[in-house]
């Protein structure tokens, strides 16, 4: 680890979940420490989004801790979680935002629900958020009318709304073009630039997972296979790894003859 | 045999599962409602009246001419019986006492369940498919108390006015056939009317009308938070709502009905 001495702002230990019988995730640790930017990389079903979710309590382990700043958050009551849940802020896959709200409202609900701030505070602060993220002048647009990006940048700025010292990101590029993608990457960038948050992204994106990420961890079907800098990543043996990053699909020396016996024997 | 016991087997657990559910989530809802603002949590009340607007005030016209067509078939059914005795000036009593016992109040919830109950569940289905359920409580906002409490109240508050304006409507319905048909005026009717209707007719069919309103958004609400998987679930999820609560509504009616008969 880069500091040992300190203490790291999220830390899992041994978490084991299930989804009814299907394990989803096998004994994951893993430390992520203030200030860094940690991208979870892997292919689809490999659990990291479920490992994210469980950085703020979205799912429930069937064993094992999720630790933040040191407190255990699985199992301290729902009230006590709340106050550390302001210090978190999420971007979802699908952005998320409330459909029936505008995206000014969206942005100002944790602040108009969450604190007790005047009004015009609000406006201002949300104003802020909004120019932060480069989304100035569409405060009364309708989600439904803004683009995948648009969509986004806006979810990024609700989740900035309480200050958060964690931030987490689950598919921050997915479904949007190269050029967008890398416009949340740069912003990403900003962002622990200018407020030394503690970043935790999900990505299966090579290209930007390279670019954001102080470290980098690799799962494979449940399990971490490789915790590293990018460039320890990189020149990592291990054959998953290799794969991953070459892009090397499934399946390829599939053994002819025990493929045909499988299609005969099927209990036709 | 195996395979059938496998199946009951099967079958009892999620029906198990369901009512646990259905429970734990009233439970909530009653928790946020009607405790937590006395602790100062607040209540929204905004959003509630919005629902208010939405499952009560919007339903009006649906539901009393729904209720008048009813009021006026059962004038027709009842005549045809009565007339044989010389009885149809008991047509206003039948049809008074009926509405307001029985199918006031059932009329209206099958009309809100399949109005109000399913769009609970598409909702609170579609927030969840895009994880706008997740959003809230990840911000550390109570689902429950956002989207459930506020149609929890709107149907507590409305459904018993509804209910009423059904019995109106419906008993407009017996007196438009009245006047045609058995040559009555309509003060006369009114008045048949008054003298068969009891007071109690009229509370037991409103007490009906709050536990149907609850049953229906508990339903709605529940399929809506329990919907996986894209569209498709939102579409399941809005159509066994319906189906659910239409009968858990007949199933509580059953047992209210025999509850006031028997203290009546």
């Amino acid at each position: 680890m880069a500091n040992d001495a300190a203490e790291p702002m999220i830390r899992v230990a041994d978490l084991v979940t299930h989804y009814d019988e299907r394990r989803i995730l096998n004994h994951v640790s893993l430390e992520i420490m203030p200030g860094e930017t940690m991208v979870i990389l892997g292919g689809s079903g490999t659990g990291k989004s479920t490992l994210l979710r469980h950085m703020t309590r979205l799912e429930i382990p069937t064993s094992g801790h999720v630790y933040i700043k040191g407190q255990d958050v699985c199992h301290m009551p729902e009230e006590q979680f709340n106050q550390i849940r302001r210090k978190i802020g999420m971007l979802f896959q699908s952005a998320a935002l409330f459909n029936s709200m505008t995206v000014q409202e969206n942005v100002a609900l944790p602040l108009r629900e969450l604190t007790q701030l005047e009004e015009p505070t609000i406006r201002i602060m949300t104003r802020i958020k909004l120019d932060l993220v480069g989304l100035s002048g569409v405060e009364r647009f309708m989600p439904a009318q803004l683009s995948g990006g648009m969509k986004k940048r806006a979810g990024l700025a609700r989740a900035l709304a309480m200050d958060p010292e964690i931030l987490l990101f689950d598919e921050p590029s997915a479904g949007l073009d190269p050029i967008t993608a890398a416009g949340i990457d740069s912003l990403i960038l900003k962002l622990k630039m200018a407020f030394r948050m503690t970043i935790v992204v999900v990505t299966h994106e090579l290209a930007s997972a390279f670019v954001i990420a102080d470290r980098i961890t690799v799962m494979h079907e449940g399990e971490i296979i490789v915790v590293g800098t990018p460039e320890e990543v990189r020149n990592s043996r291990h054959p998953r790894v290799q794969q991953f990053l070459n892009r090397v699909p499934e399946g390829n020396e599939r053994d002819v003859k025990a493929y045909l016996r499988s299609l005969t024997e099927s209990g036709f | 045999m195996t395979g059938v016991l496998a199946f009951i087997g099967r079958n009892t657990r999620s029906l198990f599962r369901y009512a646990s559910g259905l429970y734990e989530l009233s439970a909530k809802t009653a928790f946020w409602a009607f405790v937590a603002p006395f602790k100062g949590r607040g209540l929204k009340w905004g959003s509630a009246l919005h629902q208010m607007v939405l499952v009560g005030y919007n339903a009006v016209p649906i539901v009393s001419l729904i209720a008048f067509f009813i009021g006026m078939v059962l004038a027709f059914q009842g005549a045809y019986q009565l007339e044989k005795f010389g009885a149809s000036y008991f047509v206003a009593a039948l049809v008074g006492v009926s509405m307001t016992r029985e199918l006031g109040p059932l009329i209206t919830a099958i009309v809100i369940a399949g109005r109000s109950g399913s769009a609970f569940a598409a909702e609170l289905g579609t927030m969840k498919v895009s994880e706008e359920i997740d959003a809230l409580e990840v911000m550390g906002l109570n689902s429950v108390k956002y989207l459930v409490v506020p149609k929890y109240l709107a149907m507590l508050i409305m459904m018993p006015c509804l209910t009423l304006l059904a019995d109106l409507a419906g008993i407009l319905g017996g007196a438009s056939f009245g006047l045609y048909q058995l040559e009555q005026t309509f003060s006369m009717y009114v008045l048949a009317t008054r003298d068969a209707l009891v007071m109690r007719d009229i509370s037991t069919g409103l007490v009906k009308s709050v536990v149907f309103g609850l049953t229906i958004t508990t339903v709605g609400c529940y399929q809506g938070f329990a919907v996986e998987g894209g569209a498709e679930g939102v579409g399941k999820a809005t159509t066994s709502s319906v189906v659910m609560s239409i009968f858990l509504v007949i199933v509580a009616d059953v047992l209210f009905t025999a509850l006031f008969y028997y203290t009546g």
